[in-house]
């Protein structure tokens, strides 16, 4: 390589960094000086935060109550609630799998956002072809939602009483903004139709549907249609079979005290062997009471402490003699 | 039946006789045309053939299924073209390929089918392309041609029948050597009528590969005369110094004897890839396991849950098993990713990348003549890495097949001929000693010891003169009329060279006379005798008669030979042994010469013994060596020469760091058994500890006894000493077949040298050694006999040396200088080893933690298949860059070191690095990383809601939480086993997760959704899952969980059995700790082989006996 260094020689190769691979470089190794005190500093970290994640769930309250099959109830509840800010009012079902690949994909997204060529029968391409075996009646009729997502569409109805001295006094629910924002105001569109019941000539409601979607909620424009906030609610499927959805938020909250609950129920699940229930709860930074990820922490932080001392003691143990 | 040629008569090789069957009942003369036929495709068959060959590869089958699968509606799982686009890159990039390796042949085939040559037909001689040449027909050759086919001498333009022949492309040798033809064929064949008219009926061998052997016999006009190999003129020669001769095709094409040994090219593989193929097929099978074990948890499940489930409806009324069939097929669709395709396409990529290396090494570029390394096969590089045996040619690898004169003693006076520095050219110094007094001398030959010169011009100094004239005289040398030396060993070219130099020139030879210049006069000698070399003899003597009538016997051999059979009046014994011994201790091939008169009544007598011995029919050759023995006697000395064949730089410090790597190196040679020895000695691949076995032993012992029964005392005896071992070979004994004792032997020594070998039984000890050791073989060699050997062996490397380029066009690998071999290994093999072995186990690793996590979640979704964007996006971008990166980039230590600690090898010929252990330790590390990315926001979400009350338990949030944490799992591990750390890689690394989180954020946003509200549904879901610090805190524990069991595992290994690499990593780290090489000494593997000393690689060297001789 030293010879020849002025001349120009044709097949010569280039002398850089890359070709003769001598990139600079760092060479981290494990030693023991930055491997033990990592375990300790992250041992530490973990504890700090499982601390921290376990007394914030220690002082949330969730109240979970398991409804029995009777059609109408009224469900004497007492609850214990500080007063204090929002209290979440969701329902929940046990046994339901719309993390099924098939359900799940059941519905027709163009249909959904609003585009009403999807509002019709056209040559058996649309609406989509996962909507099977909710995508057209027997007349041929596009169904609109379609798909068996929507047409499974939870459809219990609560109403929530304080028992003040022996008067039920209603509990106002609030049911905006319970979805996501971007389900609301992108994924989710109404036919720019006026009135919106036009967009749905020519079409049916979903076979298990008591009324047309854009009856959902006929007082609300804002709340009709596709951009019903229950639909909404719905159509975010969850990913685990049992789960939890949120149903109303109970802006001024829940105080202590004794309650009612009316419900209307029409939705079957004692078929597939599910269960329903309703829960309240509040919330804080790391939204609902749940114990798991503090215990967690801890556990992963002690460990990686017991494992620092470990690893110190084998360190000296099988390092030192060899350094005599 | 033999194989029947009859002169001039085409029709009679077409006789029904003559046919074989080819096809069914199709039949062809068995006699092949002389086209030859490389290529393998034609137009026509190149789609269909090369998709044949391509779909030999299990997984282009695999994903062709794969395809055929997705398009079935019912089970697909994911888009047909996920699968189609890849494999059509795939399969075209490879086509392409091939298709311009063929057209490289085709042109070949036709350069070489188009060549012209002379053939006589119809008593007019035409000029006619090679691919028409048949057997039968006369040709004739003019100087410079080359043969076109194996041909039988008739005539020639030279006296006695004589024919030139340079076999370079046959053998590598560069020496001319010369055909005879038959007297009685010489003598009435001349004309071209003559030649028309000959109708010889010749017999002889089938075709075979012996360059070595022909025997046949000619019929004509009834009489019988036999032929030999002699008489033969072989396809691939080239007609040196002979005007014009004439020939019989015997044998054309495909039966010749060139390419009868061209070896089969055949698909080389490397172990990595045997090993990546069974590993598929184990993936597979898990595959297909784990399919059927969720599609049967799917069939449990629709029977107890599903059909149920009213919501689930899909109108289709499949039975539950059938259900359960058709996801079996999806899931082994979605479950792909544990084999994907990119794995295929990075592994091609990275050793592009570590090819493209290896041709831009700096350090194995050669200036002199401005070869860079070049890697031709770009599939092979991490086999580099695992070499367990090398071959080696010796003239032109290992040497530079340059002989140079050195010194000599005359008469007790060593003079010292030394070898011009270059910055000596323009010295003065120089001046004086120009040849220009000599228009003969060879400019090339240098020369620095004056008064060598002025002693022998003085002419006063009759043992000088004496010397000189042996050395011109007494030899076996061709010249050309350009006095052009052709030396049938180039240490005698080096002598008479030199002689020619000294005034001493040697102008002419014809059968019986030898013509030189001495001063100004010419002088015909006539050569009464010529005793030949051979190796038992280890001297050659030559009696002439000069001018002046007197007789005298030239002799030149082996001191220990010379020395027995000097007379007592010699004088100078003593001081020339004194020389000989410093001669021999700087390695210099040393011989002595000695000379004799000879009564003319003496001569007489010995004469008649002379002729009886060469007519003795039952062994002749004792005979004759009794009769040389009898004149060989009461010899006077007159001195000594010394000659060097130069090793090229470098050689014995790269083999003794091969040997230090545990690599075994084998010597196969063409040359005798005292060079090859000699070699072996200046190169350290023979040591003075070494005890040398030499082969004559095994060959005495015919084969079958040495199969049947292994002879018992040369297996104790390569036991019972401890200690090292060379053995020398003459492989005669080996042509017949394989010899596993002969393997078994050899390979308990450390070094092997294997002489007067042909191409073909080089290219058998290597399969030899590939089929009995199962290990991974080296060939590096430079000439065309080399060929064979290089397509054989597990890598073939060419050197472009003096011997042309067929070495290096059927290599796989090429440089300049056998040293560079060195870096090529201990460097180049072993990163690329060590990346190929991180990146597969990195890779399955990345893949199982990947698809495992699917594995799992259907255990909780009714076991349906699921799939989105990731899928796809996974392996393209987001954990591909660093790992491809690591494969092409990564050193565990630097190149200094590599080379300073050959030791760091040993992994990977112990092939530790990837195995069936370190791929199921990348399984369970797989599994236990999609548990943890799985189970642990299994557990934070299965009953929690977000801080705004809304449930985060969706379906997509935890989709964006288990794929954040597998990407940083994924990004982090790599850069855990990352051990170079270059700006590239840090840029990878942190790129890969902003590419994540760039891609999703845009898959995930508005606008996407509103221009294809069917395909990207995510909407909105990354930014409401991440904007969560409970879900980032259920990340960071994931990704912690993950990754600390590693670190910590890493650690402890290290500590408690630190492996070599470890161990030179620590050195470097802490440098207070006090050099030396004694801790690196101590692998736990190794520690055996440590006992043996290492050769010394500039050290003196014991000769031993018989090793001073040359021709």
């Amino acid at each position: 390589m030293q010879k020849k260094e002025n001349q120009e020689v044709e097949n010569r190769p280039d002398n850089t960094a890359f070709t003769q691979q001598r990139l600079p470089a760092w060479q981290p190794i494990l030693s023991a000086g930055i491997v033990i005190p990592l375990f300790v500093l992250v041992g530490l970290a973990f504890i700090g935060i499982g601390v921290a994640l376990f007394v914030t769930s220690r002082n949330l309250h969730v109240l979970e109550v398991w409804k029995n099959n009777l059609l109408w109830l009224n469900m004497a509840l007492y609850v214990f609630f500080s007063p204090q800010g929002p209290v979440f009012f969701y329902y929940g079902l046990t046994n339901y799998f719309q993390n099924q690949r098939a359900y799940g994909v059941s519905k027709d997204y163009n249909q959904l956002s609003g585009d009403l060529d999807y509002f019709t029968f056209f040559f058996s391409i649309v609406p989509d072809s996962t909507c099977k075996p909710y995508r057209y009646d027997v007349n041929n009729k596009p169904i609109v939602p379609c798909g068996s997502l929507a047409n499974s569409m939870f459809n219990d109805t609560f109403n929530l009483y304080q028992m003040k001295n022996g008067v039920k006094e209603e509990v106002p629910l609030d049911g905006k903004g319970i979805s996501w924002w971007t389900d609301y105001n992108i994924k989710y569109r109404n036919p720019s139709v006026n009135p919106l019941r036009n967009a749905f000539n020519g079409t049916v409601k979903p076979l298990y549907w008591s009324k047309p979607a854009y009856e959902l909620d006929p007082t609300d424009t804002a709340n009709n249609g596709f951009i019903n906030q229950d639909f909404l609610v719905w159509m975010r499927r969850s990913a685990l079979p049992n789960f939890r959805k949120l149903y109303r938020r109970i802006t001024d909250g829940l105080p202590a005290g004794n309650y009612s609950l009316e419900i209307s129920y029409n939705y079957p699940v004692i078929a597939f062997d599910g269960k329903k229930k309703v829960a309240f709860s509040n919330v804080s930074w790391m939204g609902g009471k749940n114990e798991f990820l503090g215990i967690a922490y801890l556990v992963i932080g002690s460990l990686c402490l017991v494992m620092s001392v470990v690893m110190l003691i084998i360190y000296a143990k099988f390092k030192f003699p060899e350094e005599d | 039946m033999g194989w029947k040629v009859k002169a001039n008569d085409r029709a009679y090789h077409q006789l029904p006789e003559f046919q074989k069957k080819v096809f069914l009942c199709i039949k062809k003369s068995r006699y092949s045309g002389n086209a030859i036929k490389t290529y393998k495709y034609n137009a026509l068959t190149f789609i269909p053939l090369n998709l044949y060959e391509q779909f030999k590869r299990v997984a282009n089958v695999y994903f062709l299924a794969l395809l055929i699968l997705q398009i079935i509606p019912d089970i697909t799982t994911l888009p047909w073209y996920t699968t189609l686009i890849p494999l059509v890159v795939v399969l075209g990039i490879t086509a392409i390929k091939d298709l311009v390796d063929d057209l490289a042949r085709h042109r070949m085939d036709k350069e070489i089918n188009n060549r012209k040559t002379e053939v006589l037909l119809d008593g007019r001689s035409e000029h006619t392309q090679w691919r028409d040449v048949q057997v039968g027909d006369v040709v004739r050759l003019k100087k410079n041609d080359f043969i076109p086919a194996d041909i039988l001498m008739l005539s020639s333009s030279n006296p006695n029948s004589l024919c030139y022949v340079e076999t370079a492309e046959l053998d590598g040798e560069t020496n001319l050597k010369f055909k005879m033809g038959l007297r009685v064929t010489d003598e009435r064949l001349q004309g071209v009528h003559e030649l028309a008219d000959f109708d010889g009926l010749i017999e002889c061998e089938e075709p075979n590969n012996r360059l070595d052997k022909f025997i046949g016999t000619m019929l004509w006009n009834r009489e019988r005369y036999p032929l030999d190999l002699d008489n033969m003129l072989l396809r691939g020669c080239k007609i040196r110094n002979t005007d014009v001769c004439h020939g019989l095709v015997i044998f054309a094409g495909a039966d010749t004897k060139i390419m009868k040994n061209g070896g089969k090219t055949r698909f080389k593989r490397t172990k990595i890839d045997e090993l990546m193929n069974y590993m598929v097929y184990t993936i597979f099978a898990l595959l297909v396991l784990v399919a059927a074990g969720l599609a049967i948890g799917h069939t449990f499940w629709y029977d107890q849950i599903g059909a149920k489930a009213w919501y689930l409806f899909d109108g289709k009324g499949y039975s539950a098993s059938h259900r359960g069939f058709l996801s079996f097929w999806g899931y082994i669709i979605v479950l792909n990713t544990m084999v994907p395709i990119s794995l295929y396409v990075s592994v091609e990529v990275i050793r592009l990348g570590q090819s493209k290396f290896i041709n831009w090494d700096l350090q194995m570029y050669y200036a002199d003549k401005d070869t860079p390394a070049k890697a031709r096969t770009t599939t092979l590089n991490e086999q580099l890495g695992q070499i367990e045996y090398i071959f080696s040619d010796k003239t032109g690898t290992l040497t530079q097949n340059i002989m140079q004169f050195k010194k000599c003693t005359i008469a007790g006076r060593s003079y010292v001929v030394k070898q011009m520095e270059k910055a000596d050219l323009s010295a003065r110094v120089f001046q004086p000693v120009d040849w220009s007094w000599n228009r003969y001398a060879d400019k090339m030959f240098q020369f620095m010891d004056h008064s060598l010169v002025a002693t022998v011009r003085s002419g006063k100094d009759k043992d000088a003169m004496e010397f000189f004239k042996l050395l011109s005289l007494c030899h076996t040398v061709m010249v050309d009329e350009d006095m052009v030396y052709q030396a049938a060993s180039p240490d005698e070219g080096a002598l008479v060279t030199a002689a020619r130099n000294f005034g001493y020139v040697f102008l002419n030879r014809t059968q019986d006379t030898i013509t030189i210049q001495e001063g100004d006069k010419e002088n015909s000698y006539e050569m009464l005798a010529l005793l030949d070399f051979n190796s038992d003899r280890k001297r050659m003597s030559i009696i002439l008669r000069f001018p002046d009538g007197r007789i005298r016997l030239y002799c030149k051999g082996a001191d220990t030979v010379i020395y027995e059979r000097l007379s007592a009046e010699s004088k100078h014994t003593k001081s020339t042994q004194t020389a000989l011994d410093i001669f021999a201790n700087e390695t210099l091939r040393t011989l002595c010469l000695c000379y004799k008169d000879i009564s003319a009544g003496e001569y007489e007598a010995w004469e008649r013994r002379h002729k009886e011995a060469q007519v003795v029919l039952a062994d002749r050759d004792a005979a004759l060596d009794r009769v040389y023995e009898d004149i060989e006697k009461n010899l006077m000395l007159i001195g000594a020469t010394a000659i060097e064949d130069k090793l090229q730089d470098g050689v014995p410090e790269t083999i003794a760091k091969l040997a230090k790597a545990d690599i075994k190196i084998w010597v196969l040679t063409g040359d005798k058994k005292e060079t090859a020895e000699n070699i072996g000695y200046s190169c350290s691949l023979l040591t003075d500890d070494m005890q040398i076995h030499y082969g004559e032993d095994v060959k005495s012992v015919p084969l079958v006894h040495i199969q049947s029964a292994p002879p018992l005392h040369l297996v104790t005896y390569f036991f019972t000493y401890s200690g090292s071992y060379a053995l020398q070979v003459n492989l005669n004994h080996l042509t017949h077949g394989p010899c596993v004792d002969f393997v078994d032997m050899a390979c308990e020594c450390e070094a092997v040298i294997c002489c007067r070998v042909t191409p073909k039984q080089k290219a058998n000890v290597v399969s030899l050694v590939k089929k009995y050791k199962k290990a991974v073989t080296l060939s590096i060699g430079d000439g065309a006999n080399d060929v064979n050997m290089i397509k054989t062996a597990d890598i073939g490397v060419g050197i472009s040396g003096q011997e042309g380029m067929q070495a290096v066009m059927s290599s796989d690998y090429a440089f300049a200088q056998f040293r560079y071999l060195e870096r090529l290994l201990l460097v180049h093999g072993r990163w690329s080893y060590i990346r190929m072995c991180k990146f597969l186990r990195f890779f399955f690793f990345k893949n199982f933690a990947f698809t495992l996590v699917h594995f799992w979640f259907s255990f909780f979704s009714g076991y349906s298949s699921q799939v989105n964007w990731f899928i796809t996006l996974y392996n393209l971008c987001y954990s591909s860059l660093p790992v491809l990166l690591v494969g092409l980039l990564d050193q565990d230590v630097n190149d200094k070191l590599s080379l300073r600690f050959p030791k760091l090898y040993l992994p990977g010929q112990q092939g530790s690095l990837f195995n069936y252990k370190n791929f199921f330790i990348s399984l369970f590390h797989g599994i236990f990383v999609s548990l943890i990315i799985f189970f642990i926001p299994y557990g934070a979400f299965l009953q929690t809601m977000g801080q705004d009350g809304e449930a985060p338990s969706d379906y997509q949030s935890f989709a964006v939480v288990t794929a954040s944490s597998l990407i940083f799992i994924v990004n982090l591990q790599i850069s855990l086993d990352t051990s170079y750390w270059t700006f590239v890689n840090c840029f990878a690394v942190l790129g890969s997760i902003a590419i994540y989180f760039g891609i999703m954020f845009d898959i995930h946003s508005a606008g996407i959704h509103v221009i294809f509200p069917a395909y990207f549904t995510f909407t909105g879901a990354a930014s409401n899952a991440l904007r969560q610090p409970y879900l980032w805190l259920t990340i960071v524990l994931t990704v912690g969980i993950s990754l600390l069991p590693v670190i910590c595992i890493q650690f402890l290994s290290k500590t408690i059995w630190p492996s070599v690499g470890d161990q030179v990593r620590s050195r470097r780290e802490s440098t207070h700790i006090r050099r030396g090489h004694r801790r690196l000494s101590f692998s736990p593997r190794s520690s055996g082989q440590n006992e043996r000393k290492t050769p010394v690689a500039n050290g003196s060297h014991r000769q031993s006996d018989g090793t001073r001789t040359s021709s």
